[in-house]
């Protein structure tokens, strides 16, 4: 090869909020990596992404703001990754005992701090064993802890002797275990002071020697203090309560995972808030992030008369740039289009800094193709203090169950790979091509104001992936259609998990993935129940499946080859002559920027069992699927030959229409590569007529009527 | 990874996969794309795309770290990357180079 090496963007960096309104402020965060510490910046409005060679590429279009546009200069922003509690306000301590539950997901991977106080840390050593760190001394039990088992951590330190005790009794079980007990002596008058940090050790700027795993009941006795944290208590928020008269209460920091389950959980109860003092644990981690806390680097006020669209700011200094992706939404009162596109926010964020391509592992016997990355990607890599995103594990191999959008955001871009955020661009971009008036409307923005937000639309369009939706987005979703509203599912695979935002961490949201489904980790026996008490896991499981909503669900995936659909004899009813009108064609899509075919990725098919409207038309189903398309593992029962595409009819991708009794409608597409061969042809093709036909009967206000109505 | 784990006279599965890399193939031909994409054998390889339309072959690591990038051999196409680490895993188990017409 010649020419320089590859290289990722020098600069990133994050919005305040994943959507914003003409006229709002927007604070933008920059961290510069590149050493010249300077970086251009400019807002894009963007209307297409990077397809590949058979899409159109991409479009962007610059929007010129004088407090942002050009060149500036920045510095290298610090990350404070991993999790802690802490607890402000300690009076002045002698000698002191601490005692603690602990259960280690890491013992033995470097030195992990338990309870700190100053120069005084009760640690898990290199080793894994239990030791109490008093000035440069060190008294250590001398074992190793067991992953994943439970022990009472006992120890003191006298200042006036420098005595020191350590006790460590392993929870009972069946196996030869014995509790451990040590004296030592340090030096005398070693001072323990405050803060008090749970799971990490105080560092000159923030936090060092995190923890890994569960600690529940810590008590700090000192003179007559005896303070006794109980994390079964508040488990919704950030606060861990003392429950001594002291009242030292503390606060966790980058969301440490609470609602889990504790030294005292037997398996008699499943939900935090039936038994909170089962779950009296607080998981951390030492990769955990909730708000990467950088320094304003700019703001900027967006132009009152901005469009509705998909924006990013674009930063760049040596590399390709680094696209800060956010939706602008129409102000409150403002006019509005009669189509709205619903940005899967929510989704996107899911997927943010995803990392899992990147490890080692069989990916393409589940994918059926090599993982593809891009420089953009390969930079994350280097960078753990970004935070993983929900398909990835911790450096302990337990889920991540949380995402911010308070850190750079490596997929709210129109470049790399061809999915979410990049894929919805292609419809922005046939709407745009078409003609048609529309606003463009979020996730975010559906959680907080509900079916409010919907109402005004005369149709509501999905982007192609809608997979994470909270409670409250499908009530408000129902609510549109119960109210005669239209909606358009123009993907694959939606409105499948459960999500949540807890109450306590603006910005995040919360991912259980329990007991069956699709799942890149699995959520551990007794933790199904979010930190708001919701039962996490499918929709499909919680009795909320996708196909009475919208009248299919996910079915398949397979990511190496996409293919076409055929048209069904329902197609010829007259109640979807509407949708056909202009098209002769048999075969729909069998062409497309990705994968060649319209049906392709994550495909979903209609199944009256889990909710398909009986009198819903089923007016073209997709067939020809590669071996690399597999039957989701919630429709076996136990493993089987004979699932992949080549083999199991049902492996399928369903274009679906049904009215609904309010007057209004559902076109459910099946596929997440459908919206990519809209631009096929120079966007003239039949999966472009099709959309165009639902659109044009779906904003007409004409109502419909289900058969026999 | 074990020389000896695939057939290198089966060269007509390779010149299948080579016409289509992405798509059916014949159940002989999976049987041995499952073979060659085996943990023990895939040789954790990737596709990185160096800039829009440019792709080289990577190697995923442990531990979180970028992949390793081999940037000797420059493609702009993903059929021809997935057909580059097909012929790497065929030498790799069968001891032999691929050899097509």
């Amino acid at each position: 090869m010649t020419g320089a090496t590859p290289s990722g963007p020098t600069v990133v960096g994050y919005v305040d909020r994943v959507y914003a309104h003409p006229g709002d402020e927007v604070t933008l965060r920059v961290s510069v990596l590149d050493p010249a510490r300077r970086y251009r910046a400019q807002l894009a409005r963007l209307i297409c992404g990077e397809t590949g060679p058979k899409g159109p590429g991409l479009k962007e279009e610059a929007v010129a703001i004088d407090a942002l546009t050009g060149e500036h200069r920045g510095e290298e922003q610090p990350t404070g990754i991993g999790s802690c509690a802490v607890v402000d306000g300690l009076p002045a301590l002698g000698s002191i005992a601490l005692s603690v539950h602990v259960w280690p997901t890491l013992p033995g991977c470097g030195v992990q701090a338990l309870l700190s106080l100053g120069a005084v840390r009760l640690v898990l050593d290199e080793a894994g064993a239990v030791a109490l760190v008093v000035g440069d001394e060190t008294v250590a039990s001398g074992r190793k802890l067991r992953a994943r088992w439970w022990y009472r951590v006992d120890a003191s330190y006298d200042i006036a002797t420098g005595a020191v005790t350590l006790g460590v009794k392993p929870a009972a079980g069946f196996h030869d275990e014995q509790p451990v007990a040590v004296t030592g002596r340090v030096r005398a008058g070693i001072e323990a002071e405050g803060p008090l940090l749970m799971a990490a050790a105080p560092a000159a700027a923030g936090a060092r020697d995190h923890f890994y795993g569960k600690l529940e009941a810590p008590v700090l006795r000192s003179g007559t203090l005896e303070a006794r944290w109980d994390f079964s208590r508040h488990i919704e928020t950030t606060l861990i309560e003392d429950l001594s008269p002291a009242a030292l209460h503390g606060r966790t920091i980058n969301a440490p995972k609470r609602a889990v389950t504790g030294a005292a959980w037997d398996g008699t109860v499943h939900c935090w808030t039936q038994n909170p003092s089962h779950y009296g644990a607080i998981h951390f981690h030492g990769d955990d992030l909730s708000d990467a806390h950088w320094k304003e680097s700019l703001r900027f006020r967006l132009p009152a008369s901005l469009r509705s669209g998909f924006y990013a700011v674009k930063l760049q200094a040596s590399g390709p740039a680094f696209y800060v992706g956010f939706i602008v939404s129409p102000a409150p009162g403002a006019k509005r289009a009669r189509l709205a596109v619903q940005a899967s926010t929510v989704t996107y964020l899911a997927y943010a800094n995803y990392r899992r391509r990147m490890t080692p592992g069989p990916f393409e016997l589940a994918m059926g193709a090599l993982p593809t990355v891009d420089m953009t990607d390969v930079m994350l890599a280097a960078h753990k203090e970004f935070g993983s995103s929900t398909y990835d594990v911790h450096r302990d191999g337990f889920g991540v169950a949380h995402a911010t959008a308070r850190r750079p955001l490596f997929n709210f871009r129109p470049t790399g790979r061809f999915w979410n955020f990049n894929m919805d661009l292609c419809l922005i971009d046939w709407l745009d091509r078409q003609g048609i008036e529309y606003d463009v409307i979020s996730d975010h923005e559906l959680q907080e104001k509900g079916v409010a937000l919907l109402q005004p639309y005369g149709c509501v369009m999905s982007g192609s992936h809608p997979e994470y939706n909270t409670l409250e987005m499908l009530r408000a979703t129902e609510a549109y259609l119960a109210g005669g509203g239209r909606f358009m599912y123009m993907g694959g695979n939606g409105f499948y998990w459960r999500v949540t935002f807890p109450p306590a961490h603006p910005g995040m949201i919360e991912l259980r993935r329990a007991e069956d489904g699709t799942r890149a980790w699995e959520e551990m026996p007794g933790q199904y129940h979010h930190a708001t008490g919701e039962l996490g896991g499918l929709w499909r499981r919680i009795g909320r499946p996708p196909n009475a909503l919208v009248g299919i669900g996910f079915i398949a995936q397979g990511f190496d080859a996409s293919t076409y659909y055929r048209r069904t004899a329902a197609s010829r009813d007259q109640r979807a002559a509407f949708l056909f009108k202009g098209i002769e064609d048999e075969i729909l899509g069998d062409f497309g920027a990705w994968g060649d075919g319209a049906a392709g990725l994550e495909i979903d098919c209609y199944d009256q069992r889990l909710g398909s409207p009986p009198h819903a038309l089923v007016v073209a189903s997709s067939e020809n699927h590669s071996n690399a398309f597999l039957l989701v593992n919630e429709e076996m029962l136990s493993n089987t030959h004979g699932v992949d595409g080549t083999l199991n009819p049902r492996v399928k991708a369903d274009i679906v229409f049904f009215e609904t009794a309010g007057g209004g409608a559902v076109l459910s597409t099946g596929a997440i590569s459908f919206v990519a061969s809209l631009a096929h042809d120079g966007y003239d093709n039949n999966i472009s007529r099709l959309t165009r036909n639902a659109v044009d009967r779906f904003l007409d206000p004409a109502p419909f009527k289900p058969p026999g109505a | 990874m074990s020389v000896g784990s695939i057939d290198p006279k089966r060269t007509d599965l390779a010149a299948e996969y080579r016409a289509r890399p992405f798509g059916r193939h014949s159940p002989e031909l999976q049987a041995l794309l499952n073979v060659m994409r085996r943990a023990e054998n895939c040789q954790d390889l990737i596709l990185v795309s160096i800039e829009p339309g440019k792709w080289v072959l990577g190697q995923r690591l442990p531990d979180g770290q970028p992949p390793r990038l081999f940037t000797d051999e420059v493609f702009t196409r993903l059929e021809d990357g997935e057909w580059a680490a097909f012929k790497r895993r065929w030498r790799a188990l069968s001891g032999q180079e691929l050899k097509l017409p």
